[in-house]
């Protein structure tokens, strides 16, 4: 088990060294002046140089990366161009309203998507499993910045129960939350269905059946453990990707997390920032699939006996 | 007898096509799919208006019959400019999720088939590429390209082909062990015409639901670009754009965002559908 878990801990060092080069690259050496980059009106060639200076831009950039990296591991993402604080700082700040968001728009899909998934499969074909489905559809196939504004439209401005945007407590991230969850509920429950389908064809389930255990008894007891299984390290990997792509949610409500940030920073063409918070969310992003693997084979042997 | 059961069972794509054929959600979303490329193609036709004329006297008219999703802060005539959009996001659909499959296919095929330390480096590639959050990676490549169209077209074909790749090296493993290859080596087929000839052909029908489910995320991704700001400028009429131009007048004029923004809805649900569709009348055969 040990052997397993350090195993891929070991292949995510790799995939993390490659991340950071690729993103160094594409936001430093290809287009030749990040510099250029940043300003969006044209500015004198000193106060360039003096930029360039300032960021060390005049060393190769192999040097370059090995000083950014070197930083990287002593937890320094650079300075903000724009805001003149450091960068890590700034996203520490934010992560904790990022992560308030995710965990509730993660629980509303699983609450959601779940018992959505489970109903679909035991009445397949049923007006129920067409129903959940094309709920699950409609999650997946809304752009989010919409339907975010459908929902500002609809529950702040007309019916007024819940505040437009901002993120000042609990009522605040209600909207946010749904809006972000249902586009993964539509993921799980899908997931759910077809995990649940799959499992309910195998020979233990018509054995159980056929001991004569009611339906209820055969699907909790016997089915859903195992059709869960997937579903659970969708949700790991789901976490994961909801704490790095509220990046839309997160502009719409004016909700001041990682996404923000990077929001932010396109705007302002601030490319430490931009930098630091693309890679703390593909860091995050890399940890969750971690997380996922390790939880799939603790949740089931037959994966690390594979190995 | 033998003769009239191969009859029966025609070729693979008949049975795939009759399967889809029987799906009326799948349907459904290729004649929504098939409108909407045709009110694309004939849009000047279509609406008398021109999608960037400003008419100040008429802004923010409500949804009439003379326009009918009503006309933006320009006074422009929002129903020609989702139309006239429609055209961005059917390309942006199209173009990029073809490049990302052909090349997912390609590097799929070559590394699954030659397998060896090629094989590995192509999917450690793959690794990384998918390591990212796609909405971020895609960003960081507009970023630096700048943005304009041709540049969405790189930025989501960049994005896409990894997964491509990893579902089409899984196949071409597998068909790598099947009689057929072995016998294709026997007599002497040259490994380039062995993988463009056998292997490449039976990897086509999951390329195709990859194709198709493809589509939607690349719209979206080019919706949700244009909606941050780094993917089509004004005045392009992306949808993305356009429901992002909308939202400031959300209390004062709704449509103005909410219509393009139900253009983009339609317009992914129907792919999705005709992406199900595809993948259950195919499925059987990649159980098989």
């Amino acid at each position: 088990m040990w052997k397993y878990i350090l195993n891929r801990l070991l292949i995510s060092i790799p995939i993390l060294l490659c991340v950071t080069f690729l993103v160094f690259v594409l936001l430093n050496v290809v287009p030749g002046d990040p510099v250029a980059l940043m300003m969006k009106e044209k500015v004198s060639a000193d106060v360039v140089a003096r930029v360039r200076a300032q960021m060390h831009l005049d060393d190769p950039w192999i040097i370059r990366y090995f000083r950014f990296l070197w930083g990287l591991l002593h937890g320094d993402l650079g300075t903000s161009y724009k805001l003149q604080r450091s960068v890590t700082d700034l996203i520490l700040q934010a992560f904790p309203r990022t992560m308030v968001l995710a965990f509730s728009a993660a629980l509303v899909s699983w609450i959601v998507g779940i018992p959505a998934g489970i109903l679909s499969a035991i009445r397949q074909y049923s007006v129920t499993d067409y129903f959940f489905m094309g709920f699950s559809l409609a999650g997946v196939s809304m752009p989010v910045f919409w339907s975010a504004l459908l929902f500002q439209y609809v529950f702040a401005l007309k019916l007024g129960w819940l505040p437009v945007a901002g993120f000042y407590g609990w009522r605040y991230v209600i909207m946010p939350a749904i809006v972000l969850g249902w586009s993964s509920a539509g993921l799980i429950a899908r997931l759910t269905r077809s995990s649940l389908l799959d499992v309910m064809r195998n020979d233990y389930i018509r054995t159980a059946r056929s001991k004569g255990a009611r339906e209820l008894a055969v699907i909790t007891g016997h089915a859903l453990k195992n059709a869960l299984l997937p579903v659970v390290t969708i949700m790991a990997i789901q976490v994961a990707s909801l704490l790095s792509g509220a990046v839309i949610t997160e502009s719409v409500f004016g909700i001041p997390g990682v996404g923000r940030v990077a929001v932010d920073a396109i705007k302002s063409r601030d490319m430490p920032l931009l930098q630091g918070s693309v890679l703390f969310a593909t860091i995050l992003v890399i940890l969750g699939n971690l997380v996922a693997d390790i939880l799939y084979s603790l949740l089931d042997p037959r994966i690390r006996l594979e190995k | 007898m033998e003769k009239e059961k191969l009859l029966a069972h025609e070729t693979l794509f008949a049975d795939i096509i009759r399967a889809f054929k029987e799906n009326k959600t799948a349907l459904f979303g290729l004649i929504v799919v098939v409108i909407l490329v045709v009110l694309a193609i004939f849009a000047p036709y279509v609406t008398p208006y021109d999608p960037y004329e400003i008419d100040l006297n008429n802004r923010f008219s409500k949804p009439s019959l003379n326009h009918w999703f009503g006309t933006d802060m320009f006074g422009r005539d929002l129903f020609t400019r989702v139309i006239y959009g429609a055209r961005i996001s059917l390309a942006i659909g199209l173009i990029p999720s073809l490049i990302a499959v052909s090349i997912g296919a390609i590097l799929g095929v070559v590394s699954g088939y030659i397998g060896g330390r090629l094989g590995y480096w192509v999917m450690r590639m793959a690794d990384v590429v998918m390591a990212f959050p796609s909405l971020l990676l895609a960003i960081v490549v507009m970023y630096t390209l700048g943005a304009t169209l041709f540049n969405l077209f790189i930025a989501l074909s960049v994005v896409g082909w990894a997964g491509a790749a990893r579902v089409v090296r899984s196949q071409a493993l597998s068909i790598r062990e099947k009689e057929f290859i072995e016998a294709a080596k026997a007599i002497g087929v040259k490994d380039i015409k062995i993988m463009a000839r056998h292997v490449f052909p039976n990897c086509l029908p999951s390329l195709m639901v990859l194709f198709t489910m493809n589509i939607p995320d690349a719209i979206l991704s080019e919706a949700s670009l244009s909606f941050l700001g780094v993917g089509a400028q004004p005045p392009t009429p992306s949808w993305g754009l356009l429901v992002s131009n909308g939202k400031e007048f959300l209390f004062s004029a709704p449509w103005v965002a909410i219509l393009p923004g139900l253009a983009i809805f339609i317009t992914v649900l129907a792919f999705n559908f005709i992406g199900d569709g595809l993948r259950d009348a195919i499925d059987p055969y990649l159980k098989g």
